[in-house]
């Protein structure tokens, strides 16, 4: 009974925010709702007895992800009426999409209702049941997947490094702090101790 | 508790009346304790800058905290007319839910936990990244320059510091073998040479120990790192615009945040609520006590390290984070479950 409640109040405050993402006039609102929704299926995912994808979802996308958008969208400066403009023109490309997503989820409905596929191994499944999710998942990453897992860490690295070559960039004239070479100066190496004869000065 | 209110009240009814009891035992003390921290934290911070403190108010000043409570409940909410006033709102609220839906995970002695989940771990990190929300929503919504720049500090920050708490814990996760909250207290028992009851005496966690608690203050937005309510840059940051009691909820969800961070520093390395020594007798004192003596120890020295250490500038804190914390804990990682490799799991 209680699931059944749970689940349709997830469920419609996954769909509503959803829709609210989309039809959000400011792009902050939208942001948020976007988190709203991220939250509320990673309340679905714990009904379906997945605690450990609902907590990585809301570490990584509430809680990493989607906070970097927030940081991205809250210093942008968005013309509404500009954008509004654009949406007679780009309406013809979303009703496409529209229409294969919406073609996409009728045939997988019917895909689905005629049976499971057989991936071949289904029967050789090695999850141990009755493990806790770490548990399972980590066996299964580890050992039978982990070169999949590994490739899916490069692809990462890559992707990270290529970040980092494309922004990172040289500029002169910039002297960066040195702290380890701060913390090691002494007052002797920095200041002298002078005696100057009245009326001629120190020289630098 | 729970199996009695089942048994007079059915099954649904029974389990939901003993939660919301239990969450009342819970958040109730936490919020009293919040008060009471306060109170000690600016008596710590007046004696260390050689003041009295907070002394009029009840003996020694201790009931100043319930006197701001009532002076900030008594006053006017004021929404600037430039903000936007949902999310306004909104975020003070997030502050103060957010830091108190962590508590449900902490065991505070055996079998003293509200939610015994085995995924405790990961739910704590997963609510103390929700705790930015607040603070980024308060500073967009205000509509003000201040606000804002704060807002852009918290969420860099909490960021940086939330990855290298990330892989703090896993040296911890991987020590326990658990994610589970009582099962890493359990899991310390006798852990140094046998007699101590912590991860902290271990000679590869104890630098991790040092690294959580510094970045447990980074991110709180503690002392030094209070970058996003920097006074002399910034006004009062994030708070700027609020008033009244959605000024005192961010307050309250601050130092509630603050008193769950030093209980974790508590339970991850040194022995949540058993005693420090694995000697019997000091098994016969209750666990919570032996628990809120070490928070209460861990509050010590966050106020004492507010007292004392002057702020970090932005670039620093960031340094920190990235190009020391980072590298060294995922060093730690390497080097703790090489060793745990070589000698529990024997290759």
């Amino acid at each position: 009974m209680i699931q059944i409640f749970a689940f349709y109040l997830f469920a419609s405050v996954v769909i509503a925010s959803g829709a609210f993402t989309i039809l959000a006039r400011n792009p902050v609102h939208s942001v948020l709702w976007l988190i709203l929704a991220f939250f509320n299926a990673a309340g679905l995912m714990i009904l379906i007895g997945a605690e450990f994808i609902a907590m990585l979802l809301v570490i990584v996308y509430v809680g990493a992800v989607a906070v970097l958008f927030l940081f991205v969208v809250m210093m942008l400066d968005i013309d509404f009426a500009e954008l509004r403009g654009g949406f007679m023109k780009n309406l013809p490309l979303g009703l496409a999409l529209a229409a294969v997503f919406l073609a996409e989820l009728v045939f997988g409905i019917g895909a689905y209702r005629a049976g499971n596929i057989e991936l071949g191994e289904h029967a050789l499944n090695p999850a141990r049941m009755g493990a806790s999710n770490i548990q399972a998942v980590g066996e299964l990453l580890y050992t039978r997947y982990v070169f999949l897992f590994e490739m899916a860490g490069l692809v990462l690295l890559v992707a990270m490094v290529g970040a980092i070559a494309l922004t990172h960039r040289k500029r002169a004239g910039v002297r960066p702090q040195n702290i380890g070479s701060q913390v090691r100066r002494r007052p002797e190496e920095a200041t002298r101790n002078m005696q100057p004869v009245v009326g001629e000065g120190v020289e630098l | 508790m729970t199996e009695f209110f089942q048994s007079s009240l059915g099954m649904g009814w029974g389990w939901f009346v003993a939660n919301v009891i239990l969450i009342l035992l819970i958040a109730l003390p936490v919020m009293l304790s919040v008060a009471i921290v306060i109170y000690i934290d600016r008596k710590i911070w007046a004696a260390v800058a050689l003041r009295r403190g907070p002394n009029v108010v009840g003996p020694f000043g201790i009931l100043q905290s319930f006197a701001d409570a009532l002076k900030v409940f008594l006053q006017e909410t004021i929404i600037p007319s430039g903000a936007n006033k949902g999310l306004f709102l909104i975020a003070p609220i997030i502050t103060f839910t957010v830091a108190l839906l962590a508590w449900a995970v902490i065991p505070f002695d055996q079998g003293m936990v509200l939610a015994d989940i085995n995924v405790g771990l990961l739910y704590i990190l997963a609510i103390s990244s929700l705790g930015v929300y607040g603070v980024v929503v308060a500073g967009w919504a205000s509509n003000s320059k201040y606000p804002f720049f704060s807002a852009l500090r918290a969420a860099a920050q909490m960021i940086s510091y939330e990855v290298s708490i990330g892989f703090i814990i896993v040296t911890v996760v991987l020590w326990a073998g658990t994610f589970n909250m009582t099962s890493i207290v359990e899991a310390q028992q006798g852990h140094g040479l046998g007699i101590i009851n912590a991860f902290g005496f271990n000679l590869l966690l104890f630098p991790m120990a040092v690294m959580f608690l510094i970045s447990s203050l980074a991110e709180t937005a503690r002392a030094p790192f209070d970058l996003t309510e920097a006074e002399s840059e910034l006004v009062a940051g994030y708070q700027t615009e609020y008033s009244s009691m959605a000024f005192a909820l961010f307050w309250l969800g601050e130092y509630a945040n603050v008193l769950l961070m030093c209980t974790l520093n508590a339970v991850l390395f040194w022995g949540g609520w058993l005693p420090p020594v694995d000697w019997a007798p000091l098994y016969a004192i209750p666990g919570i006590f032996w628990l809120i003596l070490k928070i209460a120890a861990f509050f010590f020295i966050f106020s004492w390290v507010k007292a004392t250490v002057p702020r970090y500038r932005y670039d620093q804190l960031m340094r920190l984070g990235w190009k020391v914390f980072l590298p060294i804990s995922l060093l730690w990682i390497f080097l703790v479950s090489g060793y745990l490799m070589l000698t529990r799991y024997g290759i």
